[in-house]
């Protein structure tokens, strides 16, 4: 194809149009996709592409650009069970989409094929209820909750499980007072994008607590460029240098349940105009307003993304070249235990071995890895009181905008955080004592 | 119990001397400071910088930046105060550059003249009409007011250094703010410039040239700049340039306002951010070599001076301007099509180099 790049785009293809075929588009302004020649394009999509497919091409790219992902990067193989965070936006629900389309053709080919070698991969949802810390609307709750189940039982078989959990569950089951803690331990943070930040580390938890407690290996996010973009820029502002190229890859695996993201590749505009094609009902709850970094930022962003359409990939593409971590892939299984089906299928041919960071230490509460300034000696602290020494093991960035300043509010802070904070900070001492020894 | 009866008669006393008045809320932190501790933990600050980064050693030659805005003014009171109070052992030097643009330039050049005798500084004006036979107002005479910024720039950068080797100084410091580094950073990601990022936020830049330049405002904030030139009543030119008055209000300047304005941390957070992004080895970088031209640092055959000079005296102006190779059809100016609106704001020295 001769105009590829976009920096002809404008010129030659439109150009020429009108006069070599005049006849056969009712239209004349309208265009024939540059792809199949046989369909109107469809326009509306953003981004360098706007306007060159029909809606068909349309579709089967962005699809294209979603599978592409996964395999390269050996998201999801035969023998996984893979879980996919849905809060009802058009991400989310077009990543369940392409999940559950994948896993349909999966199926196709086990029906079909005759010695039935390569299984299916197991599909979940997981919608995280957060009404305990947002003020949503009464009603609004309940309404969300049944357009998630019908959106999930209307997706033809295989079945997938659909958990529907209150944030608080990242408490454990056996202490009552979990949604009371978690009022106070959120109400605790001053900074408003302090207290955002800090829902956002709560709901991985709440995540990774039900993909870990139902047996998923998986769990399938639907960022997108412009949600990657837009934390790109609040990371920089936040002064997370050090730890953003971690958040931003395909796989992320410093979780217990790996993360990966499947389309860190596709547009807003793609995914709301997919949404719009094919009717995918989304929604949206409302929260209050407010002034935020984060919000500052989106907005932002979305102003650059109208005045240039290439800026938010332009973004992605520039702290894409930040050297990421080693747990930015898909950890290799090791012995000999690898399912047949599994190395069949893994391709991995894009997981070229270059270079990567390894870090050992973690911030025990958004779990971003730390730099060697932000690395205290903990092994002189040991008269300290355990919220202190959690204290001094968090990132600036958490010092900064979540945890409270003074000693004795930090204390109340590290009683009402949930368990698994508490073990991992547990873990990560013995760690560092083990280390010395 | 004074105090708290102060306190109810609606009285702040400073929270750095806790003696006199609080009269001004310290832009970087948010604390309440009476006028006399804001004179010193600025200069104090600038001082740590100096110190802590190894910028000065006795005996330099250092030629201050100076084009009459605020930041070079501040700049040159403060470090010749500094020099003075912590015995640094410094030549200091005023070095202007003289773009020969009638109604902006030569007034504040005039201002730059008499901080040459406030502060007793020797100072030497290098003008583009010495060096490249061109001024500014000529070159707009010839293409219009499209692109000038580009060559104003580049020719600029270039003056400095000629005209600091013709002071034979060992070291150039320019205003450059903190608010100014963050934006580049900001700009840098924006545009995918990830050569610049990764040493846009040095301190030093050019420690492999003859003549180094560094930045001592670094962690200094513009609206500190600002407010330390008001209190002192120091003489500045705050005037525009005629030919790009709109310059100076960009989509990412005006961003980094409004995080200033939520989180007035955010500014040196930015900077930490540049500081800490650690580049991938197999990301291709230019080349540096020299320009087989005029011997100048450059990255390709001629530096940017000469193939845009080069055009300039060839009747082609548009020679150099936009992308490199390519037809100059192809590469519309994009603010242009925007109505003039861009996502940076300092293409032009309005304020400083």
């Amino acid at each position: 194809m001769a105009c590829n790049g976009d920096g002809c785009q404008s010129t030659c293809y439109k150009d020429e149009q009108p006069c070599s075929k005049p006849t056969e588009s009712p239209n004349p302004s309208n265009n024939i996709c540059i792809k199949c020649k046989l369909n109107d394009a469809v326009s509306g999509y953003g981004g360098v592409d706007d306007g060159r497919f029909c809606a068909d091409c349309f579709r089967s790219n962005l699809f294209g650009k979603f599978r592409l992902a996964v395999t390269s990067n050996a998201m999801i193989t035969p023998t996984d069970k893979v879980l996919v965070a849905f809060s009802g936006g058009p991400s989310s629900r077009v990543a369940l989409q392409f999940v559950h389309d994948m896993q349909e053709r999966a199926q196709k080919n086990f029906d079909a094929s005759r010695d039935r070698s390569l299984p299916v991969f197991g599909v979940g949802v997981v919608f995280i209820d957060e009404s305990a810390i947002l003020s949503i609307p009464s009603g609004e709750m309940e309404e969300a909750v049944e357009v998630i189940s019908s959106v999930v039982s209307s997706l033809a078989p295989p079945t997938k499980e659909l958990h529907i959990v209150p944030i608080e569950n990242v408490y454990s089951s056996d202490s009552s007072d979990g949604k009371e803690k978690l009022i106070k331990l959120v109400g605790s943070v001053s900074d408003p994008t302090g207290r955002e930040d800090m829902l956002l580390y709560l709901r991985m938890l709440a995540l990774q607590k039900v993909a870990s407690e139902f047996g998923y290996n998986r769990l399938v996010l639907g960022s997108c460029v412009s949600r990657i973009a837009s934390h790109v820029i609040s990371a920089t502002v936040k002064g997370q240098g050090y730890s953003l190229p971690a958040d931003i890859q395909y796989v992320d695996a410093r979780w217990e349940i790996p993360i990966v993201l499947p389309l860190r590749d596709c547009f807003a505009q793609e995914i709301n105009m997919f949404c719009h094609l094919d009717g995918l009902k989304t929604f949206r709850l409302s929260t209050g307003p407010c002034s935020t970094i984060n919000s500052l930022v989106s907005s932002f962003v979305a102003l650059l993304q109208e005045e240039n359409p290439s800026r938010e990939s332009t973004i992605v593409r520039t702290a894409g070249k930040l050297i990421p971590f080693q747990f930015n892939r898909i950890p290799e299984i090791v012995d000999g235990k690898v399912p047949l089906a599994t190395r069949r299928r893994q391709k991995r041919y894009n997981l070229k071995p270059n270079d990567s960071v390894s870090s050992e230490s973690f911030c025990l509460l958004c779990n971003s890895p730390l730099d060697k300034s932000e690395i205290v000696d903990a092994s002189n602290a040991d008269n300290s009181r355990s919220s202190d020494i959690f204290y001094s093991a968090c990132c600036s960035s958490c010092h900064f905008q979540i945890l409270p300043s003074d000693s004795i509010s930090m204390e109340q802070f590290y009683m009402d955080l949930p368990q698994s904070v508490l073990s991992r900070a547990k873990q990560a001492n013995n760690g560092n004592l083990s280390l010395l020894r | 119990m004074e105090e708290e009866k102060k306190r109810q008669r609606g009285v702040r006393l400073c929270c750095l001397c806790n003696e006199q008045r609080a009269s001004l809320k310290r832009p970087k932190t948010l604390e309440h400071i009476c006028r006399d501790c804001f004179y010193r933990v600025f200069e104090d600050e600038i001082h740590d910088v100096i110190l802590s980064n190894n910028l000065f050693s006795p005996g330099d030659r250092v030629a201050i930046g100076a084009s009459g805005g605020k930041d070079s003014t501040v700049l040159a009171y403060v470090l010749s105060k500094l020099n003075k109070t912590h015995n640094y052992g410094l030549d200091l030097f005023l070095l202007s550059v003289d773009e020969g643009i009638t109604g902006y330039r030569d007034d504040s050049l005039l201002t730059v003249h008499r901080n040459q005798i406030q502060y007793g500084l020797p100072l030497k004006v290098i003008s583009y009409e010495e060096l490249y036979g061109w001024t500014m107002d000529n070159i707009v005479k010839m293409i219009g007011l499209k692109n000038n910024c580009t060559f104003c720039g580049v020719f600029r950068r270039q003056a400095l250094d000629r005209g600091a080797a013709l002071l034979k100084v060992d070291k150039v410091v320019t205003g450059h703010n903190a608010d100014d580094i963050a934006e580049t950073v900001l700009l840098n990601i924006l545009r995918g410039d990830i050569a610049r990022l990764s040493r846009c936020t040095s301190i030093i830049t050019g420690e492999d040239s003859p003549i180094p330049r560094c930045k001592p405002f670094k962690y200094t904030y513009e609206k500190e700049i600002v407010m330390y030139a008001y209190f002192k009543k120091l003489d500045y030119f705050s005037t525009e340039c005629i030919y790009s008055p709109n310059a100076y209000r960009g989509f990412a300047r005006e961003f980094i306002k409004d995080l200033e304005r939520i989180r007035p941390r955010a500014i040196l957070d930015i900077i930490q951010s540049g500081e800490n992004f650690r580049i991938s080895a197999t990301t291709k970088m230019p080349e540096q070599g020299t320009c087989e031209r005029c011997g100048y640092i450059s990255s390709q055959k001629w530096c940017k001076a000469c193939v845009l000079l080069d055009g300039l005296n060839r009747g082609l102006p548009k020679l150099g301007i936009g992308r490199s190779r390519g037809s100059i059809d192809g590469c519309k100016d994009r603010n242009e099509k925007n109505g003039g609106k861009s996502i940076e704001s300092k293409q032009c020295g309005t304020l400083d180099f």
